[in-house]
């Protein structure tokens, strides 16, 4: 086999499995981040907005960018009444009272799923214009793992500009790092907590709906994938979104090249690679509190 | 030190344990779930209660003694239920101990991470020696020899295992509660209050927590043990995912760092979800979520930190003393 | 709150001991079936594709289950690790005193409850486990459903007599029916002169993996074929999907497997994706047989143009037939459970997958397996056309008593 073409495949392969993993988890690490609050629910909300994606297009014929902007509102406004009607009375309470909310949040999603759509899995189609291949110059890829590779590169791009050129995103910043003295200086933090968290949740309603076709959608979900999810956020470092983007993809490449050359290894990789990490560093690869 | 003295009600989870297998002799497979759980969560809350060691990976001890008894009992080597579950703790424990001495050093969600790698790690090593420990579909009928020699442990209605597990619970218990109670114990209640000041006070706060752990590990050992006796079943799952979270989750809503949260958690969660599973097969993650829910946002510290404060406002509108 | 739950949960239990009770009282014509299938957690999706063969059975059957009638107690084994499916078996005999046990859909559940069966003497008719050994765990377990064993053989057989493949890559999940499939594959397909080059275990049953370095891995080995076994659900889709992004078919690699990689109710969201696909399965909705014809049209009657039955169904579906045919060769006494296995042993029934038989020496399912393609019909639809019938095809693993097969000493 051509050298050059295997290098590419692992490295596009790797890259669009990490961007999945990416795009769930950014809002997971700026909410645990900003307020130290553990959802971990989040996926909950990766599924929900999954699901809305796959019921516009499939029962409403919406196209797929339209069905994806549609999640993201739908998402983030079901997050901002959640938020404000049950999250915010547990921000000062222990983070394992915090853990017991979430779980039974994440029960109450798969039940309510289940009943009103119903147990089986659901399959999304994409626009012909994103399945196939696509020619490169150098070398033929499936042009859907391209595209995500793009829109992710777009993403953490726009999210980074946002934090370090606006006026919220310094706000953000300045409550990770200390949120008393953020408090302090003026800055509303219940109501920075709200716009993020929204944020978060339409972010990760984007990444259920691009991630179906790995994924898949189901009303397991939020399980499933929960510990990939708080892998990619504590390699991370928590509340730092360039860092979750690298963990992500160097995750993903690794990942991708271990099961490549050694698939006997199984799942094995992923945990042996968060755990020489962590114990390396302990605050994550880019975080710079204790976790 | 008051609270060293033993209360009255202190004997009503063993009389309601004895009640439970004369009232409901068809339910004592269930019941033996439930024995286990609650050890499992005591285990658990000898860690997270009294150390403050967040871990989301104790299914990773639990496995371990549960496949110490399956693989012993399997190929026919040892299969005697008492020495049987010493061994599992003896399994169990050194697990503990050696990760402990690796993973101790982090805090938090780090940890809370670690915990949950090495379980996975685990649990991938058994699908790999799935030859050995028969993987996914688990190790069927494991032979367990008749306690005493005597009682056996019929497939049918779980009567000797339902009081073999019960006792086993109940030294445990008592272990556990001389433990915590013990100047040891209440270091460790120290250690998770103040960390800075059990240093400064010159405590060896890493070696406490190593052998807190240890302990903690042996024990969940047993539970595992327990669970392989009882079902005479043991498969992949014994180390998920899926068991670590809902210990963790029964003992949050039965309230940690007070011996008793393990008892309310187990028989809460466990019976609501056994009960409206048979009345909803389909729906009852509905219920039971709902019940997390509303525990989370109105109790502080689970169903006992409830009882607890409802039990102070009593007392102060009885009259200031 | 907490007395409040307490309170509640005394009223439940007190209901469903009420329940039990009142059942016991029943008359004899009255056959009590515990059903125990998965309602919740990752096995959730297969469970109303039986639930809704039964019901259809008991519905079109009415007269031949006369006089007798059918209660069910459905019970939910949640996760797949044999514990709730146990007590559930446990407690289906002790406190609901049923007359027959049915349902497992995944093996752990059957193997756990086996020694329950064996001690509380009740039929057992296992509809979808296909670990091949469980049916050896206890004397009452009879198994209307499948064996990895027997559509993965044939697979390697026809692989290279059909395809006349020389060389072949095995992605698997990785748990028993995966390794089961392997090895039954590899057995065939290299004793009619293939050789598998590679065998990739390709992730849990759990969550579905990326199957982007697995095919990748086995694009590079430019085998003839690439036979994928994963589980029938949300896995199958991914494996189609990524077959066609991958541009295998233009590399020269035809995608074979067992009938779990285009399960029925999924075909129609995979798309174009699996027009052409070659698999081997003993059941396919297309079937053109009467049975099937007459089984599909009143399903889709009863249940929606969309809903389609599969495999799983099939299992349910034959498996109550066995439960109508003991309860009438017993006269009633099915709780009898050496004449209900008995009864079973040998006989025949025409199901919508062809004609069926138990095995009287293993109690196995005896069927047919059918060489199958994929290609869109003149409705729009994805349909499946059988390119060759395998007759009477046996579990090749008890019958070559090969690995956990073999009798243990």
């Amino acid at each position: 086999m051509n050298f050059a073409t295997d290098i590419a495949g692992i490295v596009l392969g790797g890259l669009a499995a990490g961007t999945v993993l990416f795009i769930v988890s950014v809002g997971l690490s700026v909410t645990m981040g900003l307020m130290g609050f553990v959802n971990l629910a989040h996926g909950a909300f990766a599924m929900f907005g999954g699901y809305v994606v796959v019921l516009a297009m499939n029962r409403a014929h919406f196209g797929f960018g339209v069905a994806l902007a549609v999640s993201f509102i739908a998402t983030a406004a079901l997050s901002v009444v959640l938020e404000r009607a049950l999250y915010w009375p547990l921000y000062r309470s222990g983070e394992l009272d915090q853990v017991l909310f979430t779980i039974g949040l994440i029960f109450i999603f798969i039940a309510g799923t289940t009943i009103l759509v119903g147990p089986e899995h659901q399959t999304l189609q994409l626009p012909a214009a994103l399945s196939g291949q696509l020619n490169l110059g150098f070398v033929r890829y499936r042009t859907y793992s391209v595209f995500l590779i793009v829109i992710g590169v777009l993403i953490a791009l726009g999210i980074w500009l946002t934090f370090e050129r606006t006026r919220i995103g310094g706000q953000i910043r300045a409550t990770v790092d200390n949120r008393r003295m953020a408090e302090s200086l003026g800055i509303n933090v219940d109501r920075l907590f709200t716009i993020t968290f929204a944020f978060g949740s339409g972010m990760a309603a984007i990444g259920g709906g691009l991630g179906a076709e790995f994924l898949g959608l189901d009303p397991q979900y939020p399980l499933k994938y929960l510990v990939y999810f708080l892998i990619a956020v504590s390699v991370g470092g928590l509340g730092s979104v360039i860092g979750v983007y690298y963990a992500a993809l160097i995750l993903g490449v690794l990942d991708f090249v271990l099961t490549l050359y050694l698939p006997k290894g199984g799942t094995i990789f992923i945990y042996v690679l968060t755990i020489l990490i962590l114990l390396a560093r302990p605050q994550g690869l880019f975080g710079r509190k204790e976790l | 030190m008051r609270r060293h003295r033993l209360r009255w009600w202190e004997a009503l989870p063993w009389i309601a344990g004895i009640v439970f297998y004369f009232a409901f002799p068809d339910y004592l497979g269930f019941g033996c779930e439930l024995l286990v759980t609650i050890l499992f969560a005591l285990s658990l809350d000898l860690a997270l209660g009294y150390a403050g060691i967040i871990t989301l990976g104790h299914a990773a001890f639990f496995g371990a003694g549960a496949y110490t008894v399956g693989m012993l009992a399997s190929y026919n080597i040892w299969t005697e239920p008492i020495t049987g579950l010493l061994l599992a703790a003896l399994v169990a424990g050194a697990i503990g101990f050696l990760s402990g001495i690796v993973l101790l050093r982090t805090r938090g969600l780090t940890l809370l991470m670690l915990t949950l790698c090495i379980m996975a790690l685990l649990e991938q090593a058994a699908n790999m020696g799935a030859a050995y420990t028969g993987g996914f579909d688990g190790l069927p009928s494991l032979p367990i020899a008749p306690l005493f020699g005597v009682f056996d442990f019929s497939a049918l209605y779980a009567d000797t295992q339902y009081l073999f597990a019960l006792a086993v619970l109940f030294v445990c218990f008592l272990f556990v509660r001389i433990l915590v109670y013990s100047p040891f114990g209440q270091s460790l209640t120290g250690i998770r209050e103040n960390v800075s000041r059990m240093h400064a006070i010159g405590s060896p706060v890493r070696r406490r927590l190593i052998v807190c752990y240890t302990i903690s590990a042996a024990l969940a050992g047993v539970a595992g043990g327990l669970l392989a006796q009882t079902t005479a079943y043991v498969n992949l799952a014994v180390l998920g995912l899926d068991r670590a979270a809902t210990v963790l989750i029964v003992l949050i809503l039965g309230g940690y760092g007070r011996l008793y949260g393990a008892f309310i958690g187990a028989v809460i969660y466990l019976a609501l979800e056994h009960f409206l599973a048979q009345v909803y097969p389909t729906a009852w993650q509905l219920g039971l979520g709902l019940m997390l829910v509303v525990i989370a946002l109105f109790a502080r510290n689970g169903i006992l930190g409830l009882a607890e404060t409802l039990w102070r406002r009593y007392e102060n509108r009885r009259g200031p003393s | 709150m907490s007395r409040r739950i307490i309170t509640a949960l005394a009223a439940a239990a007190a209901a469903a001991i009420a329940a039990g009770g009142a059942t016991s009282q029943a008359q004899a014509q009255d056959v009590k079936i515990g059903l125990i299938l998965p309602y919740t957690g990752p096995g959730a999706e297969l469970s109303p594709q039986m639930d809704k063969a039964i019901d259809l059975y008991q519905k079109l059957h009415a007269a031949q289950i006369k006089p007798y009638k059918y209660t069910i107690i459905k019970r939910d084994s949640k996760a797949p690790n044999g514990a709730a499916a146990k007590v559930d078996t446990q407690e289906l005999l002790t406190q609901n005193k049923v007359d027959v046990i049915a349902g497992y859909i995944y093996s752990p559940d059957a193997i756990a409850s086996a020694p329950v069966i064996t001690a509380g003497k009740r039929l057992a008719v296992i509809m979808n486990a296909g670990t091949a050994f469980i049916t050896n765990l206890s004397p009452y377990f009879i198994r209307t459903s499948f064996t990895l064993w027997q559509s993965s053989y044939v697979m390697g057989e026809e692989a290279a007599k059909y395809l006349h493949a020389k060389t072949a890559v095995v992605a698997y999940t990785d748990y028993p029916p995966g390794k089961d499939a392997l090895n039954a594959f590899k057995y065939a397909f290299e004793h009619n002169g293939g050789k598998v080059i590679d065998a990739i275990p390709a992730g849990g049953p759990e969550a579905t993996p990326d199957f982007t370095p697995f095919f990748q891995r086995a694009k590079d080995e430019h085998p003839n074929v690439l036979f994928v076994f994963v589980p029938a659900g949300d896995q199958a889709t991914a494996v189609v999907k990524t077959y066609a992004a991958l541009g295998m078919k233009a590399a020269g690699t035809q995608l074979i497997g067992t009938g779990d990689i285009v399960p029925d109710n999924m075909l129609q969201g995979m798309g174009d994706a699996a027009v052409g696909l070659i698999t081997v399965h003993h059941y396919n909705a297309d079937l053109d047989n009467p049975q099937n014809k007459a089984f599909v049209a009143a399903w889709k009657k009863a249940y929606g143009p969309d809903s389609t039955p599969d495999f799983t169904s099939v299992g349910a579906y034959d498996g109550m037939a066995a439960i109508t045919h003991a309860v009438h060769a017993t006269k009633g006494k099915i709780d009898n459970a050496a004449a209900a296995v008995k009864s079973l042993e040998g006989w025949k029934f025409n199901s919508p997958q062809g004609p069926i038989e138990i095995d009287p020496k293993t109690r196995d399912i005896i069927m047919n397996e059918y060489l199958d393609q994929v290609y869109k019909g003149k409705d729009g639809k994805l349909h499946e056309k059988v390119l060759a019938t395998f007759h009477a095809v046996k579990d090749q693993c008890k019958a070559l008593a090969i690995g956990p097969c073999a009798p243990k000493k």
